[in-house]
């Protein structure tokens, strides 16, 4: 680490708004924030986990990223593997297909995102096919080689989806993923929709697969153990924007903003001993159609003041490493999580 | 326990149609349908084979002459015979009587030479399922019509007519429904908007009227084919609204789907997320809507034909044939020329039995 | 607790018949449910959780059906078996939603779109009796909304459900299931589509209303710190069966049977160590159709004895006082082959 390489994705003031339109005409009356002003950055081989409760916009953010959606402003800067800084978020369809093998996706619904209809063969071996891979006999080995990467038996290439359970089918798809050796991985609440028993396995797996394969991983998920054992470095999103960034044990340990620290003391501890309802956050989120004043967070926030209720704080490196969106931040006494 | 793992395995292996032919086939009803269907399309592809003679053969001689049922075993065993019929004119109302003959046996024999016909017009032969055994003798399985027209045949002809304009008018239905109802779900926009208007305008207008309109516009010089094509043609102008409507929207779901999002994240174009990815996946359910379109149809060119704005005569269709038994006093007189109407239900029922098991077992995954 | 308890299940076993062969969801499950005790049911998906609800409910629809056992609830003037009573019949409707009420995952599902919530509690309270008259119904609502945090309840009560956010429709279920101030309320998976700071809040609120009106709750949830937050005894169920019962101590802090403590291994947590393998229960459930001779949980149990847990069932049985295990590490009964 005696040089610090270019990061591999620099996310710059991206924004997402939707249209709210009404009536015959369809007049445009505002727009829903879904994604407003993020700005981070992902570094070859880590793993940043975008947090956050429904409606935040990680999900947003995680699709502008891939342009499955087209974001409505910002800059979306990948290094690709031959050193190229390109920028994702104006490209044309055509420009973007050599790049969609170096980035891929894993998602939430295991029983979703396999096309029922296919074999395995056939599912994780599409992206092979549309890129080049011609030869059935090619694909079947990698098929074969992938699956045995994701714990699965290569005879399986033949089944179809149906055979297969919630966590195995999470396997098939993180094959399809790694099919044309991609080095950045988005994947959307990957193991929320497992049971306990299974989510372990899977993410064993993606620990195993980076330090392996030396993937890249922006995590997004909803669920704070989760992503604090998975992830290198942490970002709260609350109402569209981000709120903290920093690496993982700081967001943990000393929490910057106030949203953070009840974020993390909203999680059910799995000990009887430890029942507490103290900090127990009021209110609901907003509607990123009509955001609050000043600070999105401040209707809820037992620290507000004036300031907060007028001005809209900016994403600050408290620390090094370290930013928070909040006046205060590094002068409030919010304790570990 | 090994019996499990094989039907796993089994079912591990099943494509999408292979688990839509094992859902189908524990609807009894629906499979026995299914076989009365291949038996009316067995009638489709050659009517000569199976009738007993030719259906345009008048003879004011034996008109109404009643059912000859068929037997199939005498007093000695196999030896398949019709009753013999003899007429007598009534003095006062001087109309034929007809009366069976019980003295007289008319003995019949199968895959029996009679009238030459040719299969697919081409090969020409004078085998039939069913003849009278003596050449030249004429009977009358379920009876005869007002000119002496054997009614059975007919209806092997009508039958012909009737399903080929069902299964024509559905095909080009679905052509229209899936083309149209395709452009108007994946390109959305303006295409969408038009095509949107158009059904609803087609939906609104009211089909007997319209229907009548345009088949009373068809000119009077066309030939009966002719008719016939312009026929199906116009019920599947119509008929596509509902199929078109139905494909439109399994396109807007079906684009939220996450395997649809993988195909285009992995690279793929949008022809092949179309035609690899979406179409598949509602092809049997269209095909289930289509089981169930043919009927109406089937029932649209019998009403049409029955008001004599549909398939004119000579040519033969089951509405046709049924408007020979608009008349009561005919019907009165000759019940048996009502047995169109028994086919069309059987048809219609059978179509609707198929279809109802096919949409049942046309998603596999739903559970 | 010298109080009879208020529901025994005794032996319970509810199977669904299909075409590829018999599901036993429920397998020969007992437990006491003691007057204002919260009991938590937990277990993976396919572990019959739902499914004993439902049978408590008798809500069980065909192809499923109750094979065997009771379900015995303690009314004042005696025991009544719910299972010998009929499903649609006059006796068990006055049961449902009176005396016994669910509060359901999905309130979204629970409320009809096309009537006021403040309407549909109404009408429930209207129907058992609960008052003279709508106008004093309507009062208690009101009240009812206020007991569950709903801000501003006059207006809120002629809200329809679609226009209330999560937490919010999830209240006013709340409050609709104890709108007839229920002897019991089941609880299934009722924070499981919210997020994780309406979870603590609605959580929070459960905790005080049972401590306020002392209501036995059965609590059915996956997640294990849901559970340690809220029950005070514990059932562990796998494959339609009990593996662990106890109090909620002692099973987070003393569990017996292998799979509890695997499970608990298996959860990431806050405090532990990040990025590293965490410990897993290997496999996967198996399929309905295949359930594993023996033990059901063998087949995955790191301290399976080949001698004696793939041929023989174990019994639950009592081994400390309140705590009950079925396995053969702790005693040595198998159910009657």
């Amino acid at each position: 680490m005696s040089e610090t390489p270019a990061p591999l994705l620099d996310v710059r003031g991206l924004r997402k708004y939707f249209p709210i339109v009404k009536g015959m005409f369809r007049r445009k009356a505002g727009a829903v924030r879904a994604v407003d002003d993020v700005s981070f950055t992902v570094n070859e081989g880590e793993t940043l986990g975008l947090v956050g409760e429904s409606g935040c916009g990680k999900t947003t953010v995680s699709r502008c990223i891939l342009r499955a959606i087209d974001p409505t402003a910002g800059q979306v800067l990948y290094r690709t593997r031959v050193g190229e800084i390109v920028d994702l978020a104006p490209m044309s369809r055509r420009d973007l297909a050599p790049l969609r093998q170096e980035i891929q996706m894993i998602f939430q619904d295991p029983f979703g995102s396999l096309n029922p209809r296919m074999t395995l063969l056939d599912n994780v071996g599409e992206p092979l096919l549309v890129n080049g891979v011609r030869s059935r006999v090619q694909r079947m080995d990698r098929v074969a080689e992938l699956l045995r990467l994701v714990g699965l038996r290569p005879e399986f290439m033949h089944r179809f989806p149906h055979a297969f359970s919630g966590g195995q089918r999470q396997r098939i798809g993180i094959a399809r993923a790694l099919a044309t050796n991609p080095r950045l991985v988005v994947a959307d609440e990957p193991v929320s929709a497992l049971d306990v028993s299974v989510q372990a396995q899977v993410l064993n797996l993606l620990l195993e697969l980076q330090k392996s394969l030396r993937l890249t991983f922006i995590f997004v998920a909803h669920d704070l153990s989760v992503v604090r054992h998975i992830s290198d470095r942490v970002a709260v999103m609350y109402v569209g924007q981000l709120v903290e960034l920093a690496p993982t044990a700081a967001v943990f340990e000393r929490p910057q903003h106030p949203y953070t620290a009840a974020l993390m003391r909203a999680v059910p501890v799995p000990d009887p001993r430890v029942r507490n309802d103290d900090g127990i956050l009021r209110g609901e989120v907003p509607s990123p159609a009509a955001p609050p004043s000043g600070c999105y967070f401040h209707p809820r926030c037992r620290f507000a003041e004036d300031q907060c209720r007028q001005e809209a704080p900016l994403l600050r490196e408290t620390s090094p490493g370290h930013f928070a969106r909040c006046h205060f931040a590094g002068h409030l006494e919010l304790g570990p999580g | 326990m090994a019996d499990a793992q094989a039907v796993e395995d089994r079912i591990a292996v099943a494509s999408n149609w292979k688990l839509v032919w094992w859902r189908f086939r524990k609807h009894h009803l629906a499979v026995f349908s299914a076989f009365i269907l291949a038996c009316f399309y067995l009638v489709v592809v050659c009517p000569d084979f199976f009738s007993t003679q030719n259906p345009e053969q008048t003879d004011a001689r034996q008109a109404f002459v009643p059912l000859q049922p068929l037997h199939l075993f005498d007093e000695n065993g196999w030896n398949p015979w019709v009753p013999a019929i003899v007429g007598k004119r009534n003095p006062v109302t001087l109309r034929m009587e007809w009366t069976p003959d019980p003295t007289k046996k008319v003995p019949v024999s199968f895959f029996a030479p009679g009238p030459v016909y040719r299969v697919f017009g081409l090969f020409p032969t004078n085998i039939h399922l069913i003849a009278a055994a003596t050449p030249g003798q004429r009977i009358f399985l379920l009876g005869s019509d007002r000119l002496g027209r054997d009614q059975w045949s007919r209806i092997m002809h009508g039958t012909q007519t009737s399903m080929t304009v069902g299964l024509v008018a559905v095909t080009l239905s679905v052509i229209f429904g899936v083309v149209l109802g395709g452009i108007s779900g994946y390109a959305g926009g303006t295409a969408d908007q038009v095509i949107q208007r158009l059904i609803e305008l087609l939906q609104s207008v009211p089909t007997i009227p319209i229907w009548l309109a345009l088949s009373a516009a068809l000119p009077r010089d066309w030939t009966p084919i002719q008719v016939f094509f312009a026929i199906t043609v116009i019920l599947s102008l119509i008929g596509w609204t509902t199929l078109g409507r139905e494909v439109r929207g399994r396109f807007l779901a079906l684009r939220e789907e996450d395997f649809v999002l993988a195909a285009r994240l992995a690279g793929c174009s949008r022809m092949r997320i179309i035609l690899r990815h979406m179409v598949p996946t509602f092809l049997s359910h269209i095909i289930a809507t289509s089981s169930l379109a043919i009927p109406v149809m089937i029932i649209n060119e019998t009403s049409l034909s029955f008001l004599g704005l549909g398939i004119r005569p000579p040519a033969i269709s089951w509405g046709v044939l049924l408007q020979e038994a608009q008349n009561i006093q005919t019907l009165a007189l000759a019940p048996w020329l009502l047995t169109p109407g028994i086919v069309v239900i059987v048809a219609v029922l059978a179509f609707n039995l198929v279809g109802d098991g096919l949409r049942d077992a046309s998603d596999p995954y739903s559970h | 607790m010298n109080a009879p308890p208020l529901l025994r299940v005794r032996d319970l076993h509810v199977s669904f018949k299909m075409d590829e062969g018999t599901v036993r969801a429920v397998d020969g499950l007992s437990f006491d449910l003691f007057p204002g005790q919260v009991l938590g049911i937990v277990g993976e998906s396919g572990c019959g959780k739902s499914v004993t609800m439902k049978a408590v409910l008798q809500l069980i629809e065909p192809p499923g059906r109750i094979s065997k056992g009771e379900i015995l609830y303690q009314r004042d003037s005696g025991a009544i078996d719910l299972t010998r009573l009929p499903p649609k019949g006059a006796a068990m409707r006055a049961l449902r939603g009176a005396e016994i009420a669910l509060i359901p995952q999905e309130p979204m599902a629970a409320f009809s779109p096309v009537h006021t919530v403040g309407d549909q509690i109404v009408e429930a309270i209207m129907l058992h009796g609960a008052a003279g008259s709508r106008r004093e119904a309507r009062a208690q609502t009101i009240g009812l909304f206020r007991d569950v945090g709903i801000s501003m309840p006059e207006q809120r009560i002629d809200a329809y459900s679609w226009q209330l956010s999560g937490g919010l429709r999830q209240r006013a279920m709340i409050a609709m299931a104890l709108s007839c101030h229920p002897r019991l309320l089941i609880a299934d998976e009722p924070t499981t589509a919210i997020d994780v700071t309406t979870q603590a809040q609605i959580l929070a609120l459960l905790r005080e209303l049972q401590a306020k009106y002392g209501t036995s709750i059965i609590f059915i949830t996956h997640d294990l710190g849901v559970i340690a937050q809220m029950a005070d005894h514990v059932v562990v169920m796998y494959l339609g069966r009990v593996m662990e019962e106890g109090t909620v101590d002692d099973i987070f802090h003393a569990p017996k049977h292998p799979y509890t403590q695997a499970l608990l291994r298996s959860m990431p947590n806050m405090h532990g160590e990040t990025r590293t393998a965490l410990p897993i229960i290997s496999g996967a459930l198996p399929h309905p159709f295949n359930r594993p001779p023996g033990c059901p949980f063998h087949p995955r149990c790191p301290d399976a004895m080949a001698d004696r847990c793939a041929t023989r069932v174990p019994m639950p049985v009592e081994t400390e006082p309140g705590h009950i295990v079925s396995c053969f590490l702790h005693h040595d009964e198998a159910e009657p082959a």
